[in-house]
């Protein structure tokens, strides 16, 4: 009823003013409703972080000072503001413990992305290169463990790389090794575990631009006697690009803050920044300070977030 | 023709087995009649009936399929919103933010999320528990959907949506009756990998969770720092094969779907 009622006027709506112009709260909706969302649960929080960051620990509920009330009014607010101190950040740079949990993460990260980089080129160049009716299957095995949990994939991982675990087994059995080896608790599990949980990642996007290349430029260079290895790097490689850095990022910045992986893989010598926030957090209930290692983790990663958000735009532009 | 040699058959014969090893592995001794996780002791299905006996780990996958549902279904909702915005809506003022704000959780450290989502709980006073781990999942969930959308909405056809429009369609019924069809796919795919976000969630949840709301990862992560038992991979078993169910029936019936539309299609363009 109300439908047949209003369809003339928005006939002569639509008549009127050409689709993109359309206006009508309907329209700003769509917008409005998940920027709000993000606004107050992705980007308020960061400056609550933040705030908090130069607060100081207090055996209270929460626990620490100066906790802000609206009710207070402004002068409250700066009677707080003046109690904020620089205390954590000192903190951080005095112990080195910090400092080198977080070079030892971005050194790990940085390792671990190349390696992912390494197994996952050859998989999806294969990929890429296998008979078309197979590829989407191809893909779905790739995505398919990515549903399973991580926690689970990790978890597998520890009964495999034990010291009575099932690899030490096989490798004693072929006679590779004389004695079990310890990779569980050290930094090669750690590695293992990275590349085994974000190989989908690196292998999706390097596949998405692989697929789309023209294999007739290869021939054409074997043509014209250029050799395959030099082909690769002229040809295949820049070509691959986009996906190498989209693969490369998204890789590289959560590893970064990883935590499950060096808490259950790594051992006790396995600094990574995740596993400090964790631990300062919970175990010492010290949130000012973990909202501190939160901040200059988070400042050292804008730059690759920014690059990489840059570079999905474009993409996403491109599509278009 | 594509040459599929024979360094690119290893390649990926290799990368699949060291994808699928660990969790055939996994899958295998869940069914060991050993409590030793790396003896074989005969085939078993005890653990499985011991499963059905810990009341805690059955509250525990509860209290985690509520919060997977609940929040799917509303970063659903949320990411498609976004999606949409993001792809139809042009330049918009602070749309830059806006986009940053997608793309940015994809990436964001979960120690990162969880702790400035706990902090904003605490602030404004809002008890944590159940809730609150809804609240943190869609906010990081709706981001996956809205790229997973949008990356349907831009291979769109728009002349669809105009033509319903030229003949007097409004803009929301046109979205609901040929926009929305047309990338139902995307957005179950969408809901498909929030809930699974949700279900897979360690870090956010032990943030963002209070007293008495405990996730199965939660569960699973306190019991594996004491040791690996067969109970757990039963229970890692379950959830392999409710997920992999889950995925592969959708896809079939999208692949399905999609086969009966473009008969459809054909037909039409045959009509005289």
């Amino acid at each position: 009823m109300v439908e047949a009622a209003a369809t003339p006027a928005t006939m002569s709506d639509v008549a009127a003013t050409p689709p993109t112009a359309r206006r009508g709260w309907l329209r700003w909706l769509v917008v409005l409703i998940p920027y709000a969302w993000l606004l107050v649960f992705f980007l308020a929080p960061f400056l609550i972080v933040f705030k908090i960051s130069f607060s100081t620990t207090a055996i209270a509920q929460p626990p620490y000072v100066p906790a802000f009330d609206l009710a207070d009014g402004i002068s409250g607010i700066l009677a707080g503001v003046r109690e904020f101190t620089i205390d954590n950040y000192l903190w951080l740079t005095e112990d080195a413990l910090y400092a080198r949990a977080y070079l030892s993460s971005l050194v790990i990260a940085a390792v671990s992305t190349f390696l992912v980089l390494l197994v996952g080129f050859p998989m999806a160049y294969g990929m890429a290169r296998a008979p078309r009716s197979w590829q989407p299957t191809l893909v779905m095995l790739v995505i398919l463990p990515f549903w399973t949990s991580f926690l689970i994939r990790v978890y597998a991982w520890i009964g495999i790389l034990k010291k009575e675990g099932l690899l030490n087994q096989l490798l004693l059995w072929l006679g590779v090794i004389g004695e079990p080896l310890t990779i569980l608790n050290t930094n090669w599990a750690v590695y293992i575990g990275i590349v085994y949980s974000y190989l989908p990642f690196m292998v999706l996007p390097l596949y998405a631009t692989l697929e789309r290349m023209d294999h007739s430029l290869l021939e054409a260079a074997s043509d014209l006697g250029c050799p395959p290895v030099s082909a690769f790097w002229k040809i295949t490689a820049p070509l691959a690009l986009p996906g190498i850095i989209a693969g490369c990022f998204l890789v590289f910045i959560p590893v970064t803050g990883e935590f499950v992986i060096p808490d259950l893989l790594g051992g006790s010598d396995t600094l990574m920044i995740g596993k400090t926030l964790w631990s300062e957090f919970f175990s010492n209930r010290d949130w000012p300070l973990s909202s501190a290692v939160a901040v200059i983790l988070l400042i050292i990663l804008v730059v690759p977030i920014v690059l990489f958000q840059n570079q999905e735009q474009r993409r996403a532009e491109r599509e278009r | 023709m594509i040459r599929t040699s024979r360094f690119n058959i290893v390649s990926v014969t290799l990368g699949f087995a060291f994808l699928y090893l660990p969790i055939v592995l996994l899958v295998v001794y869940s069914f060991n009649d050993s409590r030793l996780v790396t003896v074989w002791g005969g085939f078993s299905t005890k653990w499985y009936a011991s499963l059905l006996e810990n009341q805690e780990l059955l509250d525990a996958a509860w209290v985690t399929l509520r919060v997977a549902f609940l929040s799917a279904s509303v970063a659903t909702v949320l990411g498609t919103l976004a999606a949409v915005a993001l792809v139809r809506y042009g330049r918009f003022k602070g749309r830059s933010l806006f986009s940053g704000m997608i793309y940015a959780p994809l990436v964001m450290p979960d120690v990162i999320t969880g702790l400035s989502l706990l902090l904003l709980f605490v602030a404004v006073g809002f008890g944590r528990g159940f809730w609150t781990i809804v609240l943190a999942h869609i906010t990081f969930a709706m981001c996956f959907v809205a790229v997973v959308v949008q990356s349907r909405l831009v291979t769109f056809d728009r002349s669809l949506e105009e033509a319903a429009q030229d003949l007097g369609c409004p803009p929301f019924k046109t979205f609901m009756v040929i926009t929305l069809p047309i990338i139902l796919p995307a957005v179950i795919a969408g809901w498909m990998l929030a809930f699974t976000l949700s279900l897979d969630d360690l870090v956010i949840a032990s943030f963002t969770s209070g007293p008495g709301a405990t996730t199965l990862p939660m569960k699973i992560y306190s019991q594996v720092r004491l040791g690996v038992t067969p109970e757990i991979n039963a229970v890692c078993t379950i959830l392999i094969g409710l997920v992999a169910t889950g995925v592969i029936a959708a896809s079939i019936v999208t692949k399905r779907r999609e086969v009966e539309r473009q008969r459809a299609e054909r037909l039409a363009a045959q009509m005289p």
